[in-house]
């Protein structure tokens, strides 16, 4: 039985208010011990007045502004009125992510689609293409600083190496598992390759690729937050990491809450383009919210 | 039933070309590789002559080489040996006059039931704009005029089977391969879409091999019944003329004693390979 909408969005506002009210007793020390002592775990209110502020600052700079906005303004830090705002902030990192998701994609249902139709490519690369998979990409970021500097495109290189094994993976699975019986009935309708591809492998490989679209695009956000942090001068990442430096637990916090409602609004996002763009599939047995 | 009163079939075919065959497998053998080593002979000399505008129907027991044939006959599977004609040419990779209608559901899920159809013609180079038009013809001819607008998934078996019918029918093929096209059905639609199937048939009279394991309706809508026997190494062991007059309905026919008489006799034949195909599994 699906469970009520008010009733759902009652029970999930009592799990945010019972942890935030844990929280704050703990910080506040209202029972007579600070279990959450404010040093290491600062306190609800001062986030919350924080992230405010944050968004305040900023969009009081932007309101300053006259000249007309572009990309490179959008980007540099030392424009006069959008240089270290949140906005900019929250643009770097989505620009990041963004292209991530765009360039990995790309190659991801190149090189899938090049493996499946060409299985001695495929046997070669193998072993490969698991040694790269298996690596853990943090330790990639060091030499993409080294070859791309500290601006975007080092951050947007790590989300790519990321994205790409996701949609490679899927994109290979699809064209190779593409139900024999519905390429027979293709072939036996009159299909030459091109239409073959257009009309039986291209569609299959894109469902299984968008199946993956939440973890390919959370992980595109990861590369570019996981970049930041490491080393930069915009970005959410480079806000925390920032933060982080000078002990501003607070700061911490701030830039966790505002990175967390990003990705649910992306992760949003992404849920209406899957509908839209997976409408003759089945629904999943266990159905979603 | 509005079909043109007819001449009867066998005379109108033999008439236009006595010799020329629509599909003739001779002495065809096909084999599958064993998951652990040799082969598996599924079909071993099996030969079948059917003539332009004839219905023939193959019944077996599961398992014989039913499809098998079918896909001979449709060149997605080349025998290992003997000969497969078609229209008097030998066939050399895919069959083009041929339309197949696959046992198992082959519509392509991420289309709607009206793309799915219109496709069959756009593959042909025509307009998408009228290939929609008259994809929606055949839609409707199949009783499915408001459903083009839905997924597979959202279709009944027995719908689907119907825009799978469309989608073989629209593109005019002369020869028509049907595997089991009723097989998920319940007895009634069954005999509903037997029915539908012998109206559309009777507007061109187009050559059909049609694969079943139900007798009564191989008997009820067919002109010829051919027996295949148990596997391994199937052939075609019973050939069955079908002299009940058209225009037939899938229904009625059955309750006429000549049905009865056919049924009977083909039965006695087909019993045993049905025994033979069960038994060789369990002894
Ligand atoms: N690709 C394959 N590889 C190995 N064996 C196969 C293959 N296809 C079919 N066979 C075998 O060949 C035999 C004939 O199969 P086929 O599908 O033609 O049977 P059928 O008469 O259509 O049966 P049914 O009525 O159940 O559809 C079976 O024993 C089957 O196991
Ligand atoms: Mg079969």
């Amino acid at each position: 039985m699906p469970i009520a909408r008010w009733k759902l969005l009652a029970l999930q506002a009592a799990v945010a208010i019972t942890a935030i009210a844990i929280w704050h007793i703990g910080s506040a020390g209202t029972l007579g011990v600070t279990f959450l002592p404010k040093f290491f775990f600062s306190a609800p209110w001062d986030v919350g007045a924080r992230v405010v502020k944050l968004f305040g600052d900023g969009t009081a700079r932007i309101a300053h502004c006259t000249d007309p906005l572009d990309i490179t303004r959008l980007l540099s830090t030392s424009d006069a009125c959008f240089g270290k705002t949140i906005w900019q902030h929250l643009s770097v990192t989505l620009i990041e992510g963004l292209l991530a998701f765009v360039i990995g994609s790309a190659a991801g249902i190149l090189f899938g689609f090049w493996f499946a139709r060409r299985p001695l490519v495929a046997a070669v690369f193998d072993p490969y293409i698991k040694m790269f998979n298996a690596l853990p990409r943090v330790v990639l970021a060091p030499i993409f600083m080294l070859w791309l500097g500290l601006g975007i495109w080092s951050k947007v290189a790590l989300g790519v190496t990321l994205v790409f094994f996701i949609v490679f993976f899927n994109v290979y699975q699809g064209v190779r598992e593409v139900s024999p019986v519905i390429l027979a009935n293709a072939r036996m309708l009159g299909m030459n390759d091109r239409q073959l591809f257009r009309h039986v492998y291209w569609p299959s490989a894109l469902s299984w690729m968008f199946s993956s679209l939440h973890t390919s695009v959370g992980f595109a956000i990861i590369g570019a937050v996981v970049g930041e942090y490491l080393g930069s001068a915009a970005g959410l990442g480079y806000l925390i990491q920032q933060a982080e430096g000078t002990f501003d637990v607070t700061g911490v916090f701030a830039g966790m809450v505002i990175l967390a409602a990003f990705v649910l609004g992306i992760d949003w996002v992404v849920t209406l383009v899957e509908r839209r763009l997976l409408v003759w599939k089945p629904p999943a047995a266990s159905s979603q919210t | 039933m509005d079909g043109p009163s007819d001449v009867p079939l066998r005379q109108a075919s033999g008439v236009a070309a006595p010799s020329l065959r629509a599909v003739h497998l001779a002495g065809v053998d096909v084999a599958f590789p064993e998951p652990k080593g040799g082969v598996f002979k599924a079909v071993s000399n099996a030969t079948l002559a059917v003539a332009p505008n004839e219905f023939v129907a193959i019944v077996g027991p599961t398992g014989c080489g039913k499809s098998t044939l079918l896909n001979c006959a449709a060149g997605l599977l080349k025998p290992a040996g003997g000969t497969v004609e078609i229209l008097g040419a030998p066939l050399s990779g895919l069959n083009g006059h041929a339309g197949y209608l696959f046992q198992q559901d082959a519509l392509m899920p991420w289309k709607t039931a009206l793309a799915n159809v219109a496709l069959a013609l756009e593959v042909g180079g025509v307009p998408t704009a009228e290939a929609m038009a008259r994809a929606q013809v055949w839609l409707t001819r199949v009783g499915l005029k408001s459903f083009g607008d839905r997924y597979s998934h959202q279709l009944s078996g027995g719908q689907r089977k119907r825009v799978a019918l469309a989608q073989v029918l629209i593109r005019d093929p002369k020869i028509l391969l049907m595997d089991e096209p009723f097989g998920p059905l319940d007895a009634q639609t069954r005999q509903i879409m037997g029915n539908l199937l012998l109206d559309l048939w009777a507007a061109d009279r187009k050559t059909v091999l049609f694969v079943t394991h139900d007798l009564e309706e191989a008997i009820a809508l067919a002109d010829r019944v051919v027996i295949m026997s148990a596997g391994p190494a199937a052939r075609i062991i019973g050939d069955h003329t079908i002299d009940i007059p058209r225009p037939r309905d899938a229904t009625e026919v059955r309750l006429q004693p000549r049905f009865h008489d056919i049924h009977r006799a083909i039965w006695a034949q087909l019993r045993d390979e049905v025994v033979k195909a069960y038994g060789g599994e369990v002894g």
